[in-house]
Formats: structure tokens, sequence, C-alpha cells
């Protein structure tokens, strides 16, 4: 980078004995202008709606969990309650409240089951893709452009879908199961049911399953694909190397490839860290009726962070302060576990 | 490795009589240079079916209507009638109110939609502007505090865009932009990632000696990203294009949470409020779902290619 741009410093650099008015019909006024406010110029449409519209919103976030922002019902002589907004500053409160409060500590283990429980696979299933692509394939395009699909179908639009999918009655997912004669009974006596599969929404780890279900079969083509752009960029003459020691192709993949594609792996880490602790469309759209309700069925087996969040703030309780300070320590979970992982990733990747 | 173990499996190896994929790679061909097998083709294929089924069945059932969702044995697997479809896109658009059907007017799907095509090419032309003429001066112009400024974009594109979302909601309540088309654009105008995206690429696509023998022309910085940079960087601008416009089509909770239930709601909050109502009709839920879609899947059949190879050189140079 730097040494690039020694020429363009050159060439830039306005009034150094006179070089730079060569030919230029402009006065050197004009020039040096060009040269020192029009870079700002450029940058400037840019960081100010950025840090207006990107950042400040942030920070806000941070000032209102400072206070108690809610929607307060005072009751009044006449017997008449009117809602109204009330705000004042209640330092570390709302944190306090935060951290003790068993829905959040519910929520950030949902959270976080459901991160690591869907990363893991997806990022393995997601080089087994890329494998299966780095090959000489006819219809190439084809297959990459395939497995984009999941990738920019609407995460709405899919999860309605997986919900419809996943219904205890005649929903696909039991149809499957029902090849496979997988049964369930519930109820006693006169009440007794059977059904084909399982009553997905009935417990946890179905619940997560299904959620997992659907954020892998959005996620995975697009990290495959990041993978395969890594793979494609490793010197081939490492691989004759490899074959000069009798490596066969599987011993390839594990002792070259992947370790070789190891800041991709990195990449991917982080952003799935970053994607999934936000997790949000499938759990809402996983809910019976994603409007009503606190969200996460009834137990909140399956409820999000940001699920939370978002009944906080706009579900019943309209308590903005703590929706506020919810989001904070989600950001600093997520800083701390996303730098974690790619700690992680690097050292055991480095140990190859 | 050491010696005896090479010397070993060379051993192995010709006993087996390697074949395959096991003897290209013995051979030192690289697994780009190795044919597909078949399996490899019918994985693939697989995984592609898999991918598309969901909106493929959506589509389904807006042709074969309600009482094929949930039906026993088999599943509805092919498309039905254009009638049914009809049907559920007359209920879908208000066209028609049948018996049984909730009211689906806090859905305005329609407008709903047009709504999000306006946005994504507000968003579209913004970013592409915007973050070109950002990225064009942090490639190729000297000027105090570019590299902190630019560090601090790459910074800012690992904090997930929901810690902004209470603040957010505030300034636009404070500004009375709730429930206007100013409160889905406006934040989207630009993108840390977007600047990112192009700095890298006009970095490495245009020459320094081009502006240079542009500027000894005389030419202002202002001619130089015009008549320049432009024209070369049309490719990247192309693929971040798609990209933006995937992702606003996209939004979700933020359009949720500033314009849901309003007049200029966008796609997303409108399939969220087709399920609201006591008893919401899964064939129109899907249906929406559908139709929701079309625009992606004809944008990735038409540019599909060139998504792929700006997610595969964007990921590179990251």
């Amino acid at each position: 980078m730097s040494a690039k741009s020694v020429t363009a410093k050159a060439a830039d650099a306005p009034g150094r004995d006179g070089t730079t008015s060569k030919k230029g019909p402009q006065s050197s006024l004009w020039a040096r202008f060009d040269h020192s406010v029009v870079p700002y110029i450029l940058i400037s449409p840019f960081f100010l709606l950025f840090i207006g519209f990107g950042i400040f919103p942030i920070v806000y976030s941070a000032i209102i969990s400072f206070q108690s922002y809610r929607i307060e019902s005072p009751a009044y002589r006449s017997g008449e309650s009117v809602p109204q907004f009330t705000r004042r500053n209640v330092g570390l409160e709302n944190y306090e409240r935060v951290i003790t409060s068993g829905d959040f500590l519910q929520a950030l283990g949902n959270t976080f089951g459901l991160f690591i429980l869907s990363a893991v696979p997806q990022l393995l299933f997601a080089l087994f893709i890329a494998s299966l692509l780095n090959r000489k394939l006819r219809m190439q395009s084809f297959y990459r452009v395939g497995i984009l699909i999941p990738f920019i179908t609407p995460i709405v639009a899919s999860s309605i879908v997986f919900s419809v999918f996943f219904a205890r009655d005649m929903g696909q997912a039991n149809w499957v199961l029902s090849l496979f004669n997988v049964e369930t009974t519930r109820g006693e006596g006169g009440t007794l049911t059977t059904f084909d599969g399982i009553d997905w929404r009935n417990q946890r780890w179905s619940a997560w399953l299904a959620i997992i279900i659907m954020i892998n079969w959005k996620w995975t083509g697009y990290n495959a694909l990041l993978y395969l752009a890594a793979m494609q960029s490793i010197p081939k003459d490492v691989y004759e190397a490899a074959a000069l020691d009798g490596a066969g192709a599987t011993r390839q993949l594990w002792s070259i490839t992947v370790p070789m594609i190891r800041p991709m792996v990195i990449f991917t880490v982080v952003l799935s860290t970053i994607g999934s602790l936000q997790l949000f469309a499938e759990p809402v759209q996983f809910d019976p009726n994603p409007s009503l309700g606190e969200g996460g069925g009834v137990r909140h087996l399956w409820r999000t962070v940001a699920q939370l969040i978002w009944h906080t703030g706009w579900g019943a309780p309209k308590n903005f302060g703590m929706a506020g300070a919810m989001s904070w320590v989600l950001f600093v979970v997520v800083v701390v576990v996303a730098a974690l992982n790619a700690y992680l990733t690097n050292k055991i990747g480095g140990r190859k | 490795m050491s010696a005896p173990a090479a010397v070993e499996t060379h051993d192995e190896v010709e006993y087996q009589k390697p074949h395959g994929r096991r003897k290209e790679a013995l051979l030192g061909r690289s697994p780009q240079d190795t044919s597909a097998g078949w399996l490899n083709y019918v994985l693939l294929t697989i995984i592609v079916v898999v991918g598309a089924w969901p909106i493929y069945w959506a589509g389904v059932i807006m042709t074969a209507g309600e009482d094929k969702i949930y039906k026993p044995g088999t599943p509805e697997f092919l498309p039905g009638t254009w009638e049914i479809a009809k049907f559920n896109f007359d209920v879908i658009t208000m066209r028609i109110q049948p018996q049984g059907y909730p009211n689906y007017s806090s859905s305005n799907f329609e407008r709903s939609f047009m709504n999000s095509i306006l946005v994504v090419a507000i968003v579209v032309t913004s970013t592409l502007f915007f973050c070109s003429l950002a990225g064009f001066a942090f490639a190729k112009l000297r000027f105090k505090g570019r590299d902190p400024l630019f560090y601090f974009v790459v910074l800012t594109l690992t904090i997930p865009a929901q810690l902004g979302i209470v603040g957010g909601y505030q300034i636009m309540e404070a500004l009375g932009w709730l429930g206007t088309l100013l409160a889905v654009t406006v934040p989207a105008l630009v993108s840390a990632f977007g600047v990112f995206y192009m700095r890298q690429f006009i970095e490495d696509a245009i020459p320094d000696e081009l502006i240079e023998s542009a500027r000894v022309d005389g030419a202002t910085t202002f001619r130089v990203y015009a008549s320049i940079v432009v024209p070369i960087i049309r490719p990247a601008m192309g693929v971040l294009g798609l990209l933006t416009a995937v992702g606003a089509w996209n939004e979700y909770i933020w359009s949720l949470v500033v314009v849901g239930g309003s007049e200029w709601q966008t796609i997303g909050p409108a399939l969220h409020n087709l399920r609201a109502g006591a008893t919401p009709k899964a064939s129109i839920m899907l249906t929406g779902s559908f139709l929701a879609s079309v625009p992606l899947i004809l944008l990735l059949v038409v540019a599909g290619r060139q998504i792929v190879r700006g997610l595969m050189e964007g990921a590179v140079k990251a």
C-alpha cells in the first residue's frame, strides 16, 4: 500500500519546487484547493451519513440505557390512567436489572446455544461443499449460483416456509421422519394422541434443532463460496509437493487446504459469531403467532436476545431503557466472544 | 514426515493401484484440476435442490391452495392451477375478500412491495455514488487522517447493526420520521462495507500512473473520478449494487420497528403482518413468501455470476 502511494504523493504534492505546475491550466490556488480540500469533500457525505445514522444511534442507545425510559400509567384521582412515556436518569439500574434478570440470562443462553450448535456444523459442512465445488466441474457457474439461492431468499419468507415445515401435524419435517417410522405418543387414557414425527415446538432440543436447520440452510452455501474463493488462491505446486510425500486426497484436504485457508476460516468464524448472536428472524417466525405473546413459545424455549430486545422496547413493556441496556450487554458479549473465537481458531489452526 | 514413512506410503500406493481422485492427488494435481466424479455432481445437485426447495414449495402452494398445505401422506410436490394462483394473488393484493380470510390491510402487500422497490432503488443509487467517492479518496488521494479514518470504517464493519436500533428509533421519532420513507432510506444511504469494497477494488484496478497522467493534463480530482475511476470500476459497482439490493430487500428488524404497519411499510414487515390476526391463512403467508422472493430469484438468474464473483473476490481481498 505504502509503496504504491509514493508515486501518488509525488504527483499530488502541490508546489514542491514548482514541479506540479507543469501544464496545469488552473491557478495554483485552485490546485491547492483540489489537493487539500477536495479529498475531504469526497469522503464527507459518507461520514456525515454514517456518523449521523450509523454511529450516533449506537451512542444514543448507550445514553438511553442509563435512563428509565418507558411507558408508565400514573393513576389520576378520577381513576383514569393515561399511559405516557417517562424519562429520567437512573444510572446503572437498567444494567443491574438486565444482568440479574432470568429472562435475559435465558435469552442469552438460548442465543449462545443456538450459535454454537449451528456454527460448528455449518462451517464444517461449508468446507465440505467448498471441496465439492473445488474441482473441475461442468456447469460450474450453475452450481456456484445455485448454492446461493438460500442467501438471497428473503429471510422472513424462508422462515415462514420453515415454520410451516415444522408444523406438528402433517408438516414436511414430520413427513420425512414418518418415512423412518418416527412417532410420538402423548397424553394419557382417553386423550392419548399419536402423531408422526415430533412436536417441534414442545421441547427445547427440537425447537432448537428446527431453528438451527433454518440458520444453516441459509448460510452454509454462502460460507462455502467464501471457502472456495480461498481454496482457489492456494498455489497449485503445493499439492505437487504433498504428492511427493505421498499424501492422498483426504490427507491433502486436512493438511494443506484447510491450514492454507485459515485466514478465511477465522473471517467466517467472526462473521457467523456476529451474525448468529443477533439471531432474530428465524426464532420470531418460528413462533406460532409472532405478533402476539412474548416470543420463543410458551416457556420462551427459543427466545433470543434480539427477540427480547424487540419485545422489551416495542412489545408490551415499552421499556426502552432496558432494551438499550440489553443491546449494550449483548454487544460486549459479542465482542468478547468474537475475539475469543478468532483467537482460538488461530491457535488451533496454528498447531498444524 | 520422516523418510521411511514416505517410502512406506509409496509402497502401499503401488500395491493398492490407486484410481480416481486419489490417483490424481498422488500425481500432485491440485483439487481444482481434478475432474469431479459422479458422486460430486449428485451431492451438489441435492444441495442446490434443498436450497431452492422452500421457495419452490411456497410457489407450489400458491398454485395449489390452502387444503394442500396440511394433508395426510405425501406432501404436495407439484404446482396446481393458474386459477388458484390468481385467487391467492387477488386475496393477498386485497382485490377480493373471500369468506373466512382475514383482512390483509395491515400487510398492504402490493403497496409494501412497491415501497421496497423504491427503497432499493434509492439505497443502491446513493450507496454506489457516495461509497465510490469515499473509496476513491481512501484508495488514491493523500490527505491528513486518511489511514485512521479508514481503519475506523473497517472497525465499524464488525459492529452489529442491532446495537443502534433503540437509539436509532428514538432519533427517527424525534425527527418525526417514523412511518415515512425517510426512516427506511436515509440510514441506509451509505454503508461501511461499500466504502471498504470500493477502496479495495480501486486500489487494485486503477494504476497510479493513469491518474498521474490525467493530473498532468490538468484534470481535477472530480474529473479524474468521473472520467477515469467510474468507467473502470463499473463491474465492481455492479457487484456492490447487487449485494446492496439483496440486503435492502431482505431488511427486517429495522423496518419492522420504524415503518411496520404504516403506509411506507416495506416487504419484510409486510410478510410479518401476513401472520397477524386470529386465523392466519398459511396459503396466503406462503403466497407472500413466494412473491417476495421473485425479484431476488430473478436477480440471481440474471446476475448470479456477478454476485458469485463479487462475493468471492471481496472475500479474498478481505
